[in-house]
C-alpha cells in the first residue's frame, strides 16, 4: 500500500515559481520546485519559516496560483482537483465553527458537497470513531480541549474521503504530550486508510517519525534543498525515536537544514 | 421637616444595607447581585417622594412618585392607545423595515469590494450624525399619522444596521475562508454555512443599537407634528398644560418599552449566539 | 487612494440619486406654478394631475425638469439649492445677524459643549467610583446599563419647561439635557475602559506593593483612554442631539433645532435643508475634533 507507483503520480510539481509582489519588491516564496509524490506517500515538508512549505501546500490546494512552472495533482490542474473535492486540508487551528457542535462540523463538508442526511450520519460516526472521538458529536467545539479540537478537525477533513489528506503544522499549536499522542494515531489512520499525505511541519522528530519522504526546503528563495527517503519500517512505536536509524536520519534533516540556511547568517 | 430626616435616615439606612450585601459572602450571587440595585432603585423612589412632600415641591416641578403611580393607574386606556401609536405602529414598523432593508443592502454591498470600501466610511460618517433632525422633512412628506415616524425611524436604524452587519459579514478568518475554498462551496453555501453565523454577533449588535434609535426617533417625529395621540404628542401637550405627572407616567411608557424591546431583542440574541464567547456560560 | 475613489464614488452616486429624486417629488408643484405662469402643462386639469403618477407626470412633462431643481419652495430642495443656501447664510451674512446658521449654530454648539464637559466629568468621576467601590458598582451600574436602552430624550421638553418655571432659562436648560445624554455613555464606557486591564497586569502592580491611587494612575487610566475616546465621540453626538431636541418644545428663536421648527412651520424646506446639514457638518467637526485628539493621545501613549 505504501510506495507502490503503478500509474501516475498524485501530485507532481515541475520547476514551479510562485513570486509575490510586495511594496519592497517581488518576494520569490517558491522557486524551482520539483516533486513527485505517489500514492500512499506520507510526506513531510519541513525547513525555517518563509521557505515555502505552507505556500507549497497551498498552491497544491489551489489556495495559492503558481506564476510559473507545472504543477498537477491526480493528472489535474490544482484547481479542477479542488473542484473534485479531491483532497482534504487541515489548517493549523482547528478552525470549527462555534456555532456547531462536533458532528455538525464535521457533517460541513457533506452538505456542502450534497451528501444524502443517512450518508452524512454515517460518515460522521465513523470518522468521529477513527479519531477515537465517539460520545463527543453533540459537544460544542469550545467544550473540548485543543487536541480534542484537532482530532475533530481531522475528521472533518477525512470526511468526504479524498484520497489526499493536507496537513499544514496541524499540530503546531499543542503541547508535546498532546502532540505525540496525536502524532501515534496519525499514523495508525494512514495505515488504515491508505491516504496520501502532505504534511507541513518545523519539527524535526515530528518529520522523520511520520513520513516516508521528508522534503527538506530552504528560504530566500524558497525551494527544495534534500529529499530524504526514510528507512524506517512502516511499523513504528514511539520508542522508535531512540534508535539509531530514526537519530541518523533526523540528523540528516538537521543537516540538510543548516545547508539551507548557511549562505543566510 | 421630619418626612425630610425622614427620607435621610431612609436613604442612609438603604445604603448601609447594600454595603452590608455588596461586602458580604453572598455577594457573587445572582439573588443579591438582583437585590442590590432593586434596592438602591426603590431608596431612591421612596427618597423622592419623602423629599417631595416634605419640602411641598410644587406639582409644576416634580411629582412625587406617587402622584405619577395614580396618574399612570387612572390613564390606562390614554396610555396604552399612545403606545400603540407611538411604539407599536411607529417604532416597530420602522424598525422592522430599516433593518431588513439594511441586512439587504449589506448583503448586496458585501459582494463587491468596491461598494463596501466606499459605502462603509459614508455609512460610518451618517451613523454619527444628528438623523433625527430628518423629522421635520418626513413629518411634511409622509404626512402627521404614524407613517412619518416610521419614516424617521427608517433613516435612523438604517445606517447603524448597515454598518453592524457590513462589518459582520467580513468576521470571518482568512483560515475559515480558505477552508470553504477547499471544499469548493459556492457564494452562497459559504454565505448560508459560515459568513452569516459568523455574522450574528454583529447584526445584533446593530439590531439591539436600533431598538433604542427607534423609540427616540418615534418619540422626537412627534414633536414636530402629530394626531392627538402618541407618547410624543402627549408629552409636549402635558409639558404645555404643566400636567408633569403626566408627562411622567409617559416616561414610564417609554421606559418600560424600550427596556422591554431591548430585552426581548437580548434574549433573542442570547438563543442564536449562544455559542458566542460573550454568551458562553 | 482606491478607498478615496470608491468613497467619492459613492458619494457622488448619492448626489445623483438626490438630483434624481428632485424631479418626481417636485413635479406636481412645478406643474402647478408653470400652469399659474400661463405654460401648457398635461393634463391640463389641476384634479387629473393630483391623482396621476409622478412618474407619468415627468414623462408628459419633460419640458418642467429642470425647474424642478429650482423652485422656491420645493418638497425635496436640490443639493445645489442646500448649498447655495448654506453659503448665503454662513460666509454671506454678518455673523451675529439672525439670518446667519453661524449664529444659530453658535447657539446650539455652546449648550452643546457646555453640556458635554458636565456629563463627562460627572460620568468620569462616576466610573471611577464603581471601579473601586463595590457598592456603587451593584448598586448604580445596573441602572446606568438599563438606562442606555431608553429614550431617556423624552425627558428634554419637560426639563426645559421645569426649569423655566424656577427662573432657569436660556443656555443651562439645554446644557442639562445635553450633559444627562452624554453622561450615560460615558460612565458605561469609563467602567469598562477602567477595568480593561487584565489579571496579569493586576497581579504585576500588586508585586511591586502598589497602592490602589498608584494602580489607578499608572495601570487603569491610561488603560481606559481608548474606551474614554469611544464613549465620548458617541456621547457628543448624543449631546448635539440633546441640545437640537431642547430647543423645540419652547419655541425658541435661536439655535439649529429652533431653525429646523420654524423651517417646519412655514414650510421653509431648504431652511430645514440647510439647518439639517449645518447640524450633521458641526455633528461630523465635533466627532472629527474627538478622533483627532484620540490619535494625538493615543500615539503619545503609544497606544496607536
Amino acid at each position: 500500500m505504501t510506495n507502490e507507483s503503478n500509474s501516475q503520480p498524485v501530485i507532481e510539481a515541475r520547476q514551479l515559481d510562485l513570486t509575490f509582489e510586495t511594496n519592497d519588491g517581488p518576494v520569490h516564496a517558491l522557486k524551482d520546485v520539483d516533486l513527485t509524490v505517489e500514492k500512499g506517500d506520507f510526506v513531510s515538508f519541513i525547513g525555517p519559516s518563509g521557505c515555502g512549505k505552507t505556500t507549497f501546500l497551498r498552491c497544491i490546494a489551489a489556495l495559492e496560483a503558481p506564476t510559473g512552472g507545472t504543477l498537477s495533482v491526480n493528472g489535474m490542474t490544482p484547481d479542477e482537483a479542488r473542484r473534485q473535492r479531491a483532497y482534504g486540508y487541515v489548517f493549523q487551528a482547528a478552525g470549527l465553527y462555534p456555532w456547531r457542535t462536533i458532528a455538525k462540523n464535521i457533517k460541513l463538508p457533506l452538505e456542502i458537497m450534497g451528501y444524502s442526511r443517512e450518508k452524512q450520519q454515517e460518515r460522521v460516526k465513523s470518522v468521529l470513531e477513527l479519531v477515537d472521538l465517539e460520545g463527543f458529536g453533540e459537544k460544542f467545539p469550545w467544550q473540548l480541549s485543543g487536541g480534542m479540537q484537532q482530532r475533530a478537525s481531522i475528521a472533518r477533513a477525512l470526511a468526504f474521503d479524498a484520497d489526499i489528506l493536507l496537513m499544514d503544522e496541524p499540530f503546531g499549536a499543542l503541547d508535546e504530550i498532546v502532540r505525540d499522542h496525536l502524532n501515534e494515531q496519525l499514523l495508525a489512520l494512514w495505515a488504515r486508510t491508505g491516504k496520501t499525505i502532505g504534511f507541513v511541519t518545523h519539527s524535526i522528530p515530528e518529520a522523520v517519525y511520520l513520513s516516508t519522504r521528508i522534503v527538506v526546503m530552504s528560504p530566500r528563495p524558497g525551494r527544495i534543498t534534500d529529499v530524504i527517503e526514510s528507512p524506517l519500517p512502516s511499523e513504528r512505536p514511539l520508542d522508535i525515536r531512540d534508535s539509531p536509524e530514526f537519530i541518523e536520519v533526523a540528523h540528516r534533516v538537521r543537516e540538510g537544514l543548516r545547508a539551507g540556511h548557511s549562505y543566510d547568517e | 421637616m421630619i418626612l425630610v430626616v425622614f427620607a435621610l435616615v431612609l436613604w442612609a439606612l438603604g445604603w448601609w444595607l447594600n454595603a452590608r450585601l455588596a461586602a458580604g459572602p453572598q455577594a457573587d450571587t445572582r439573588a443579591v447581585q438582583l437585590l442590590v440595585p432593586v434596592i438602591f432603585g426603590l431608596t431612591i423612589v421612596a427618597v423622592w417622594e419623602l423629599l417631595v412632600r416634605g419640602l411641598n415641591v410644587p406639582l409644576v416641578i416634580l411629582p412625587a412618585p406617587s402622584v405619577i403611580a395614580a396618574r399612570f393607574a387612572d390613564s390606562l386606556t390614554t396610555l396604552w392607545a399612545d403606545f400603540v401609536q407611538t411604539i407599536l405602529k411607529g417604532a416597530l414598523s420602522g424598525y422592522v423595515i430599516g433593518c431588513s432593508a439594511a441586512f439587504l443592502t449589506a448583503i448586496a454591498v458585501d459582494r463587491s469590494e468596491f461598494l463596501r470600501m466606499g459605502l462603509l466610511p459614508v455609512g460610518n460618517f451618517v451613523a454619527a450624525l444628528p438623523i433625527v433632525g430628518t423629522a421635520p422633512i418626513l413629518v411634511m412628506w409622509f404626512g402627521f399619522d404614524w407613517q412619518s415616524k416610521s419614516a424617521v425611524v427608517v433613516v435612523m436604524v438604517f445606517f447603524p444596521m448597515l454598518v453592524n452587519t457590513v462589518a459582520g459579514l467580513r468576521e470571518t478568518t482568512a483560515m475559515q475562508r480558505d477552508l470553504m475554498e477547499t471544499y469548493a462551496a459556492t457564494y452562497w453555501q459559504s454565505f448560508f454555512k459560515l459568513r452569516l453565523p459568523a455574522a450574528m454577533p454583529f447584526i445584533f449588535n446593530g439590531l439591539k443599537i436600533s431598538t433604542t434609535l427607534a423609540l427616540i426617533g418615534a418619540i422626537v417625529a412627534e414633536f414636530f407634528g402629530s394626531p392627538i395621540v402618541g407618547v410624543g404628542f402627549r408629552i409636549s401637550t402635558s409639558v404645555g398644560q404643566l400636567a408633569l405627572d403626566m408627562v411622567w407616567a409617559e416616561i414610564v411608557v417609554a421606559a418600560l418599552a424600550g427596556t422591554l424591546f431591548y430585552g426581548a431583542v437580548a434574549a433573542i440574541e442570547r438563543a442564536v449566539t449562544f455559542w458566542h464567547p460573550s454568551q458562553r456560560k | 487612494m482606491k478607498s478615496v475613489l470608491a468613497v467619492l464614488t459613492v458619494v457622488a452616486a448619492l448626489v445623483a440619486l438626490w438630483y434624481a429624486a428632485c424631479v418626481p417629488m417636485n413635479i406636481k408643484g412645478v406643474l402647478t406654478e408653470a400652469e399659474r405662469a400661463g405654460a401648457e402643462v398635461e393634463p391640463a386639469s389641476p384634479r387629473e394631475r393630483r391623482e396621476a403618477s409622478a412618474f407619468g407626470l415627468v414623462a408628459k412633462n419633460g419640458f418642467a425638469i429642470p425647474a424642478t431643481w429650482a423652485q422656491e419652495r420645493p418638497r425635496l430642495p436640490a443639493p445645489h439649492q442646500v448649498v447655495i443656501e448654506l453659503w448665503d447664510t454662513t460666509v454671506a451674512q454678518n455673523i451675529t445677524s439672525k439670518r446667519s446658521l453661524v449664529y444659530h449654530g453658535w447657539v446650539t454648539l455652546s449648550a452643546t459643549l457646555m453640556g458635554f464637559v458636565i456629563g463627562t466629568g460627572l460620568g468620569i468621576l462616576l466610573a471611577v467610583g464603581i471601579v473601586h467601590s463595590r457598592v456603587m458598582d451593584m448598586s448604580v451600574m445596573p441602572w446606568a446599563i438599563v438606562s442606555q436602552t431608553i429614550p431617556i430624550i423624552a425627558l428634554a421638553p419637560m426639563i426645559i419647561v421645569v426649569l423655566y418655571s424656577i427662573g432657569i432659562q436660556g443656555i443651562i436648560p439645554k446644557a442639562v439635557i445635553s450633559a444627562y445624554l452624554s453622561f450615560f455613555p460615558v460612565v458605561v464606557g469609563m467602567v469598562k475602559g477602567l477595568r480593561s486591564p487584565d489579571a496579569m497586569q493586576l497581579d504585576l502592580l500588586r508585586t511591586y506593593n502598589a497602592s490602589q491611587s498608584q494602580g489607578f494612575w499608572k495601570l487603569r487610566l491610561p488603560a481606559s483612554m481608548p474606551y474614554l475616546f469611544a464613549s465620548l465621540k458617541i456621547g457628543i453626538a448624543a449631546s448635539l442631539v440633546g441640545a437640537i431636541v431642547g430647543e423645540l418644545p419652547t419655541g425658541a428663536v435661536a439655535g439649529l433645532g429652533a431653525r429646523l421648527l420654524a423651517g417646519s412651520y412655514y414650510g421653509q424646506t431648504v431652511q430645514i435643508w440647510s439647518a439639517l446639514f449645518a447640524a450633521a457638518i458641526l455633528a461630523a467637526s465635533l466627532v472629527a475634533l474627538l478622533g483627532l485628539m484620540e490619535r494625538k493621545v493615543l500615539k503619545r501613549m503609544g497606544m496607536a
